[in-house]
């Protein structure tokens, strides 16, 4: 029993995922509209905007070529599998033993990877100048977001998600700058990878702002939901990896299966404060122009270099 | 409280002032720049009462008193005063390639740490890790100076620097002695009167206190 | 005693000119306060010469052969420098250049910077050395800007923002100074004083004080105006009013050069080498190259004499930095006659100036037939600059030419490049200026007599017959820089 339970619990973490990540956008939308004095659609809105779409049917471009009717499926399973590396309810994961913090990295960037070539497959213009976006944003959050990973890795002595989680949870509490810029860093990453303002408005259509939005244009029915989906999923992963790496009191430890619950009831608290934070984020900034985006990460590059140089040169 | 807990405290807030120094490094508007450097002086006054408490060395409470009237509450005044008669309070500077002046600052910070290493070795104190963060301010002072082109500008990189030079004295010999920093402040205030004159001049006679403008004295060939 | 009336009349001075310093009679307040510092500062070093180093004022100050040479330097120049000073800012007054604050300010700030390097020479303690030099940047730099010319902006605001900036540097070095001396000393403001310092310097941590020598080196070299670090310097001198640029060029870049010795002498007792020696040497070098070839093509008097002291402070740094008997007395000569020259330089040369209302060399003409004081006090000044005999410029860069030979033979041939060209550079451009017809726009002009007399008959003195107690003088001040 004891050596199928693992198992058994990142089956149930990639439930969680494929089923919490829609609930946990429609609370951010949620709020998002409490905070605008607008009326909302509920917590349970992204379940029906997927449902429809996965009734639809799928249209497609004529010069359309495998790529594209790929790209949703590799999408959503690099995601998907990401969902079983990072630890949400428990550190006692058969597949954050085989892949650590490099791996889960390079899992999104296949995602992101593919839905550029998507982007540029049709050959429209939006979806080739999103897909250009979409590739200078992440030259710069890729290595940002490394970085600041590393920073956490170096304080925890190690690469793998459960080691890093139990060194934090479990080790000595000690106020650390090293983290704190980790963490100021992974913020600011964290907005430009999922999308969020003040990178890319999740929102918009509008021709000369849209980053992601750009490149699944072209994308309708099954095909739409599965990378709306997965962008949900991709939102849920990095608030999960986030409370894992930096605030991960009350996560379970291995074999104890009764802290399950308490290490639920604590992830759904985070993950609520998670959403009021990202929407005080999108509410109080603007979008800013694409040419400052670079230099938006290139601070959140300083900061994780600073927090890698102060684990040098103050701890 | 107890050495390590101070000793990580002291470590936090050098770590604040390392990212106000990088803060003002890439501040466009001149009044985010005024907050920023009143909060490095802040951060700077509570490290110095909180190594003065725990080294037991009750003379830096004067210090970090000193530090937080002149660098908090008396030179940003000065300047928000300033800013204010000569209409500037709206005015952003252009700042070229911030990515790149961003790199320098770390290569700076990475310097500072490997040149104050035989200091790290020797010295015994529990603010010996923050040495080098001391002189990385101090350098990126000296950094913005060079890079950046408006009066108000250099002058507020000038006294980050000082609070760098402050800060290297509490962390590498827990303060210098009494007579020395209440000169180093008078100094300080001395300068903060001057650059006050200059900005009206330098006002007057360019129209604008872009520093740029001041190349008539080059060698003529 | 002796010192606090010494300090306290410059300071008083300072305080009352600050209220009447546009009077008619504040010139004649800023002479007898600079006489009164002169007359202190003989007896204060006659106090020295009998009964040798003493400490003072509870430790707070100290005074040796060393500090108290450059004590009755400086009080002599300034005093000189404010008789000079009285036609020349009565005449810029009347022409409109400078207001009744700015005359307030001018006689203010003068003392006040006296103070200061009077303070700067005097403490025994190296934090407060550093902030009188602070404070004597602070005291001259609007008396650059006092024309208020948008060049003069320029020049007092580069001169500020760099030697703020280069004395930072010397503030880090004075902190790792104090954390290398609290090692052995232990804490307290017993840790930065010389008479301590000096006494333990072979225990003195020595990679720490290779690191705070480098800062030091960097932090007071900008004041003395080494190259690279020079830029400010000719700026401020050419903007200026002359009297300042005067006493900028005589004193301050003695005083500045004067805290780099002091500081080499810790940093050598504790490493052993020649290290220190080493770096000044070679700052002292390039100096002198780059200094003496930007003189060719200078076009304002005043910039090119003020590329001179870079290249006179040049020599005296390298001197310093080689070290030994020879070279170190002809290093403190060379500083005292450099003093003397250049500051009666420039007293003809602001006259000259004056007289043709143009610093640009190729409008000044004819200052011989025009006015012979100015125009031979210009000749005779710059023939002892380049190092003519029989003058005491000759003698000093004589001593350490024959220590270079001795000690350092590789770089004879780029020490007399630099003084070639300088040569060459310096009596080019005057030559013109002396001699010739009077030209149209020049007028005649009432300049005073005593300073340049008395600097060129003393800069000839020294040249001609070195008087018995000023070399021995040197020679103790040579022991305790060994």
């Amino acid at each position: 029993m004891s050596e199928i339970f693992p198992y058994i619990l990142d089956g149930l973490q990639i439930v969680i995922l494929l089923f919490a990540a829609p609930v946990f956008a429609g609370w951010v939308k949620t709020l998002k509209c409490w905070f605008q004095g607008r009326t909302t659609a509920g917590v349970l809105q992204p379940y029906r905007d997927l449902t429809k779409l996965f009734h639809k049917d799928i249209v497609l471009a004529e010069n359309a070529s495998w790529v594209f009717r790929f790209t949703p499926y590799a999408v959503f399973g690099s995601v998907v599998l990401a969902g079983g590396i990072i630890p949400i309810l428990s550190v006692d994961l058969p597949l954050s033993a085989t892949a650590d913090i490099i791996a889960l990295i390079s899992l999104f960037t296949i995602a992101r990877f593919f839905t550029a070539l998507a982007g540029m497959d049709i050959g429209t213009a939006f979806g080739g100048m999103g897909a250009s976006r979409e590739k200078t944003i992440a030259s710069v959050a890729e290595p940002a977001m490394l970085m600041a990973i590393f920073t956490v890795s170096l304080v925890c002595k190690s690469t793998s998600l459960s080691q890093m989680v139990q060194v934090i949870a479990h080790g000595e509490f000690i106020l650390r700058p090293s983290l704190a810029f980790a963490l100021l860093a992974f913020a600011l990453i964290a907005l430009a990878e999922t999308g969020r303002v003040p990178v890319d408005n999740p929102a918009t259509h509008l021709e000369l702002t849209m980053i992601h939005e750009g490149m699944i244009l072209e994308y309708s029915g099954r095909h739409l939901a599965l990378i709306e989906w997965a962008g949900m999923m991709k939102l849920f992963l990095f608030a999960a990896l986030g409370i894992a790496a930096f605030f991960p009191w009350g996560i379970a430890a291995a074999n104890d299966s009764p802290a399950l619950f308490v290490a639920a009831l604590s992830l759904i608290l985070k993950l609520t404060v998670a959403g009021v934070g990202l929407v005080m984020i999108e509410t109080g900034l603007a979008k800013m122009r694409f040419f400052r985006v670079p230099e938006f990460l290139g601070s959140a590059f300083l900061f994780a270099t600073l927090g890698m140089l102060s684990y040098f040169m103050l701890e | 409280m107890s050495i390590s807990l101070a000793a990580q405290i002291n470590s936090i807030l050098a770590a604040l002032i390392l990212l106000t120094a990088f803060g003002l490094l890439v501040q466009r508007r001149i009044y985010g720049l005024l907050h920023l450097f009143a909060w490095q002086g802040l951060f700077l006054s509570i490290s110095t009462a909180v190594v003065g408490f725990v080294a037991e060395k009750h003379h830096l409470y004067i210090s970090s008193l000193i530090t937080l009237v002149l660098k908090v509450i008396v030179l940003p005044y000065i300047l928000h005063v300033l800013i204010m008669r000569l209409k500037i309070h709206r005015e952003i500077e252009t700042v070229v390639n911030v990515p790149i002046t961003m790199l320098i600052g770390i290569a700076l910070v990475i310097f500072s740490y490997s040149l104050t290493s035989p200091i790290r070795e020797l010295s015994t104190h529990v603010t010996k890790s923050t040495i080098a963060v001391a002189l990385a301010t101090v350098l990126l002072g000296l950094l913005m100076m060079i890079t950046r082109r408006h009066a108000v500008t250099q002058i507020i990189g000038f006294l980050s620097m000082e609070n760098g030079l402050f800060f290297a004295a509490t962390s590498a010999t827990y303060g210098m002695p009494l007579v020395v920093e209440l000169g180093v402040g008078l100094d300080i205030l001395i300068a903060a009167f001057i650059f006050g004159i200059f900005f009206f001049h330098i006002n007057t006679a360019f129209d604008s206190l872009d520093v740029e403008q001041m190349a008539r004295l080059k060698e003529e060939d | 005693m002796t010192i606090f009336t010494l300090l306290g009349v410059s300071f008083i001075g300072a305080l009352v000119l600050a209220f009447v310093g546009d009077r008619k009679f504040a010139p004649e307040i800023n002479i007898v306060c600079s006489f009164a510092s002169f007359v202190a500062s003989i007896v204060l070093a006659l106090q020295v010469y009998q009964d040798g180093p003493f400490v003072a004022g509870g430790k707070f100050f100290f005074i040796d052969a060393f500090s108290v040479y450059l004590v009755v330097l400086t009080s002599f120049v300034s005093m000189t420098t404010t008789i000079f000073s009285k036609p020349y800012m009565r005449r810029e007054r009347d022409h409109g250049r400078v207001g009744h604050w700015g005359m307030r300010f001018y006689h203010a700030m003068f003392q006040l910077f006296i103070f200061a390097m009077l303070l700067c020479l005097l403490t025994n303690n190296v934090g407060v050395l550093w902030i009188a030099m602070e404070l004597a940047t602070l005291a001259t730099v609007l008396l650059v800007s006092l024309y208020k010319t948008p060049t003069a902006i320029e020049a007092a605001w580069k001169y500020f923002i760099l030697c703020g900036v280069g004395i930072a540097q010397a503030l880090f070095g004075t902190v790792l100074l104090y954390f290398a001396a609290e090692k052995v000393l232990g804490e307290g403001g017993d840790a930065l004083l010389w008479t301590n310092l000096s006494q333990i310097s072979g225990q003195l941590e020595p990679t720490v004080l290779k690191l705070a020598f480098v800062f030091l080196m960097v932090g007071y070299g900008t004041k003395v105006g080494l190259v690279p670090l020079h830029n400010w310097l000719p700026d401020a001198h050419a903007e200026g009013p002359t009297p300042i640029s005067a006493v900028l060029s005589g004193l301050l870049l003695n005083i500045a050069l004067y805290a780099l010795v002091r500081c080499k002498v810790l940093v050598d007792g504790s490493l052993g080498t020649h290290l220190a020696g080493n770096i000044m040497m070679g700052f002292g070098l390039l100096s002198i190259l780059v200094a003496s070839f930007s003189m060719l093509r200078q076009k304002d008097i005043k910039r090119m004499f003020s590329y001179s002291s870079i290249e006179h402070m040049g020599i005296a740094t390298f001197a310093f930095g080689l070290g030994g008997p020879i070279a170190t007395f002809g290093a403190l000569l060379h500083m005292l006659v450099h003093s003397l020259t250049k500051s009666s330089i420039f007293f003809t040369v602001g006259h000259a100036s004056q007289m043709h209302d143009t610093q640009e060399m190729s409008k000044i003409r004819g200052l011989i037939r025009g006015n012979p004081l100015v125009g031979w006090g210009l000749m005779l000044g710059v023939m002892s600059i380049v190092g003519m005999p029989p003058f005491g410029v000759f003698t000093s860069e004589f001593l350490i030419l024959t220590a270079t030979m001795k000690d350092a033979p590789l770089m004879t041939p780029f020490l007399l490049l630099g003084l070639g060209v300088a040569f060459a550079a310096l009596l080019r451009r005057v030559q013109p200026m002396v001699s010739g017809h009077i030209p149209s726009w020049q007028h005649p002009l009432k300049a005073s007599h005593v300073p340049v007399i008395l600097h060129m008959v003393l800069v000839l003195v020294i040249g001609l017959y070195m008087p018995n107690f000023l070399s021995r003088w040197f020679h103790m001040a040579v022991e305790l820089l060994k």
